[in-house]
C-alpha cells in the first residue's frame, strides 16, 4: 500500500470539508486513518484533522492527492530515508536498514518507491537514476551502491488479516497437531488450490526424500498429472531417492511395497550413475531410461524442476545447482512469481524456500516433526498452516480429493 | 451611510479571455458600457450611499470590477491575489487607495489566490467564501485567521459561477437568493445549513446574473431580466432595482461585481 499523511485545517466541520476529503477517499477506492483530529470548542474556532490516506499505487495515490490538495489538503512532509554508500563489494556500510520479509517503502526524494523484491535478511539499495529501491544480500551488494542506513524514511506494511473468514489460510492460521483431524482442512486446502490454479496462480512444491521413502510419491504424482504443480524445489537426495525408487523398486535399498532389504546404499548409488551417463534427468526421461516416478511426472508435465545441492551430496544428478549463493540466486528467481507453496517433509529446504516468499504468498508445511512445523510457521504467522502428519496420508487426501478434477493433460 | 468603492470603466473592454463568457470577438460596446455604470452609480447614490471612486488604470481593463479588489471588515482592508496574470496588475492601485484612506492593508501570503468580496460574501457573522475557479480554499483559512470569524469554504462547480457573488446573495434578514446549482453537493449542504430562508433562482435567471446583486437594507439593485425572483423579494418586502447590465454580463460581472463595500461590515465581536 503507498500512503500520505494529509492536514485539514480550517472550519472543516462546518463547511462539510472533512466528510468530503473523507468521501472522497473512499469513492476513489482508498482508505484512510484518522491519526488525529482537534475540534474547534467556540464558533470561529478552527478544527484539524490529519489522516494517513493509502492506495493500492502510487499513482492511484498521487492523482487522489492532488484532488484532496484542491480540498484545502496539506501533505505532511515525511523525511527521506539516509543514504550510505557501501564501502566495499560485498559489504554494507555500517547501520544499513535489515529487512523483513514484508512490503516495505522507502522515501527518495519526496516520494515513497517500494522495495522490490520484499525479502527478509537484506539491505535497501537505492538507485538514484532509476528512482528504485532493491532489497540486496551480501553478494549482490558493489562498493559505492547506495544503501539505506537507519530507519527514517522506511515504511514497513504487514500483511493484513482478513476481516471476512473466507480465507482458509487467515481463518485457521495455526498449527493442526498430530492428534486432531486434519480432513476438513485438506479438502478446504483443495479447493484453495483449485482456486488458485483457476486464476493462473503459481503452485509451488518443496519435496523432501520422506515423500519417496514413504510411498507418498504416487499421490504427488497424482498432482502433478491432474496439473496442480507449476514447480517443484528439491535436494539432490530427493532425486537420488525418486530416480532410485523408478529404476530399482527401493528406497536405499528397501522396497516400501515388500519392506525387504535388498541392495543397500549401493541401488541409490547405481541410479544416481544411470541418470548422470544419460546426461541428467530430462534426458533420462527422452531415452525412455526414466520411465516412472516423481520427476519424470515433472519433465511430463512440464513442471519446472529447481534442484540445488548440499554438502553430504552423491554425485550430484546434472541440473543440480551446487554452488550455495548461485543456488540462492536460481531459487529466489524461480519463486518470485509462485502465489503457494506446500512444504513437503524437508524442514531445512523448506526454511530457506520460506526466507525467500513475498508476504503475499500461502504456505502450507506438512512434516511429522512437530518442531519443524513450529519453525516454519512462524517464519510466516498469518499466511500459513502447518499440519503435523506424516507426509503420505495427507498427499493421498489431498490427491484424491483434487484427484476427480484432471485440469491439465 | 454605506460607503461603496466604483471604479469608472473608461478602459474597460473585453481584451482577454478569462472565463466562458469573455469573448474578444464579441466586445463590450463603450458608450453604452459607460451609460449602464453611471446609471449604477446614480442608483446607489439615490440610496443613500456615499460612493468614492478610485482612478482607473490603462491596461487594466477588469478594475471596473471592484468587488474582486479585496475584502473590506472594520477598517481592515485584505488586498486579492488574482489568479490570473491580467489582473495581477489590478492589486497595487486598490491596496495603495485603502491604505490612503486610512485602512489596514492586511496582505495574504503569495501563495494564496483570493479574489476578495467576488468570493466572500457576509451572511450574518458567517463568512462565506467560494474556491476552487479564482480563490484556493487555503486562503479561506488565512482570513478566518485574520478576522477571527466563521468562515463556510463552499466549493463552485460550474466554470460559469466562477466567483460566489455570481451565484449566491446574502440578505439582511438572514435569508439569501442562490443557485444551488453553481455549487457541489456539500457545498448545497453547508449553505442549507447556515441560512434560513433560501430562495432559489431558476436556470435562466441566474444566467442573467440575477445572484450578482447590490443589497443596500431594504434596497436591492440586481441586472435586469429575474422576473420570478423579483416578485419573491418583493414578497419579503423588499425594493427591487432593476438596471441593463448587457455590457458587463459579457466580462462575466454585473451589479454586484462592478462595488466593493467599505466596509463589507464592522469587526465581529
Amino acid at each position: 500500500m503507498f500512503s500520505e499523511t494529509i492536514e485539514l485545517r480550517g472550519h472543516i466541520i462546518d463547511s462539510l470539508i472533512l466528510p468530503k476529503v473523507l468521501d472522497q477517499i473512499l469513492t476513489h477506492d482508498a482508505n484512510f486513518k484518522i491519526l488525529e483530529i482537534n475540534i474547534g470548542k467556540k464558533r470561529a474556532d478552527q478544527s484539524f484533522a490529519r489522516i494517513e490516506v493509502s492506495t493500492e499505487t502510487g499513482e492511484a495515490l498521487d492523482e487522489l492527492i492532488l484532488r484532496l490538495r484542491q480540498q484545502g489538503a496539506e501533505v505532511v512532509e515525511r523525511a527521506n530515508a539516509q543514504l550510505a554508500s557501501a564501502p566495499a563489494d560485498g559489504v554494507f556500510p555500517a547501520d544499513f536498514y535489515v529487512t523483513t520479509n514484508q512490503q516495505t517503502f522507502v522515501r527518495f526524494k519526496g516520494k515513497e518507491i517500494e522495495v522490490r523484491p520484499a525479502m527478509v535478511n537484506s539491505a535497501i539499495a537505492v538507485d538514484r537514476n532509476k528512482g528504485a529501491a532493491r532489497a540486496v544480500k551480501f553478494f549482490d551488494v558493489n562498493k559505492g551502491d547506495e544503501i539505506v542506513v537507519g530507519h527514517q524514511g522506511v515504511r514497513v506494511v504487514p500483511v493484513q488479516r482478513a476481516t471476512t473468514h473466507t480465507d482458509l489460510f487467515q481463518f485457521i492460521n495455526t498449527i493442526v497437531d498430530a492428534d486432531e483431524p486434519k480432513s476438513a482442512i485438506i479438502r478446504e486446502l483443495g479447493e484453495e488450490l483449485h482456486r488458485a490454479h483457476a486464476a493462473e496462480g503459481k503452485i509451488a512444491v518443496v519435496a523432501g526424500p520422506a515423500i519417496v521413502r514413504t510411498g507418498a510419491g504416487e499421490h504427488l504424482v497424482r498432482l502433478i498429472e491432474a496439473g496442480y504443480i507449476d514447480r517443484l524445489f528439491a535436494g539432490n537426495s530427493f532425486a537420488a531417492y525418486d530416480v532410485e525408487r523408478a529404476l530399482f523398486g527401493t528406497s536405499l535399498g528397501i522396497n516400501p511395497d515388500l519392506a525387504v532389504a535388498r541392495g543397500g546404499h549401493e541401488n541409490q548409488m547405481r541410479a544416481v550413475n544411470t541418470i548422470r551417463a544419460a546426461g541428467g534427468i530430462a534426458s533420462a526421461v527422452e531415452k525412455k531410461i526414466l520411465t516412472s516416478g516423481i520427476l519424470y511426472a515433472c519433465v511430463r508435465h512440464n513442471v519446472d524442476i529447481v534442484l540445488t545441492g548440499s554438502i553430504r551430496d552423491d554425485g550430484p544428478i546434472p541440473g543440480v545447482t551446487t554452488d550455495a549463493i548461485e543456488a540462492q540466486k536460481v531459487m529466489r528467481e524461480r519463486l518470485a512469481d509462485v502465489t503457494h507453496v506446500i512444504l513437503l517433509a524437508a524442514i531445512r529446504h523448506s526454511l530457506a524456500v520460506a526466507s525467500m516468499l513475498a508476504p503475499t504468498v500461502k504456505t502450507v508445511c506438512v512434516d511429522i516433526d512437530p518442531s519443524a512445523v513450529e519453525k516454519a510457521v512462524e517464519h510466516r504467522p498469518l499466511q500459513s498452516i502447518g499440519l503435523v502428519t506424516d507426509v503420505e496420508p495427507f498427499l493421498r487426501e489431498l490427491a484424491d480429493h483434487l484427484g476427480g478434477a484432471r485440469v491439465r493433460e | 451611510m454605506r460607503e461603496l468603492l466604483l471604479c469608472p470603466p473608461d478602459y474597460y473592454g473585453i481584451e482577454y479571455e478569462i472565463n466562458p463568457w469573455m469573448s474578444r470577438a464579441r466586445g463590450a460596446e463603450a458608450v453604452l458600457a459607460q451609460k449602464q455604470w453611471k446609471q449604477l452609480q446614480a442608483t446607489l447614490s439615490n440610496l443613500d450611499c456615499k460612493v468614492h471612486l478610485i482612478a482607473p488604470q490603462r491596461g487594466l481593463p477588469d478594475m471596473v470590477f471592484t468587488a474582486n479588489a479585496g475584502l473590506t471588515v472594520g477598517h481592515k482592508f485584505i488586498p486579492s491575489n488574482f489568479r490570473h496574470k491580467e489582473r495581477a496588475g489590478e492589486q497595487p492601485f486598490f491596496a495603495e487607495w485603502m491604505k490612503q484612506r486610512g485602512y489596514e492593508v492586511c496582505w495574504l501570503g503569495d501563495n494564496l489566490y483570493f479574489e476578495g468580496e467576488g468570493d466572500a460574501l457576509f451572511g450574518g457573522d458567517v463568512l462565506f467564501c467560494g474556491y476552487k475557479f479564482r480563490s484556493d480554499i487555503q486562503s479561506h483559512r488565512a482570513v478566518a485567521d485574520m478576522l477571527g470569524c466563521l468562515v463556510i469554504s463552499v466549493e463552485l462547480v460550474d466554470p460559469r459561477f466562477y466567483h460566489l457573488d455570481t451565484c449566491f446573495c446574502p440578505l439582511p434578514d438572514g435569508g439569501a437568493f442562490w443557485f444551488p446549482m453553481a455549487f457541489d453537493e456539500y457545498g448545497q449542504r453547508a449553505i442549507r445549513e447556515h441560512v434560513t430562508d433560501l430562495i432559489d433562482v431558476a436556470p435562466e435567471e441566474a444566467m442573467h446574473f440575477s445572484c450578482n446583486a447590490v443589497v443596500l437594507g431594504r434596497d436591492i439593485v440586481s441586472p435586469e431580466g429575474a422576473p420570478q425572483l423579483v416578485t419573491k423579494l418583493q414578497e419579503r418586502g423588499y425594493r427591487c432595482h432593476e438596471l441593463s447590465m448587457s455590457e458587463f454580463i459579457k466580462a462575466g460581472g454585473a451589479c454586484k461585481c462592478l462595488v466593493m463595500f467599505m466596509p463589507q461590515r464592522e469587526p465581529i465581536s
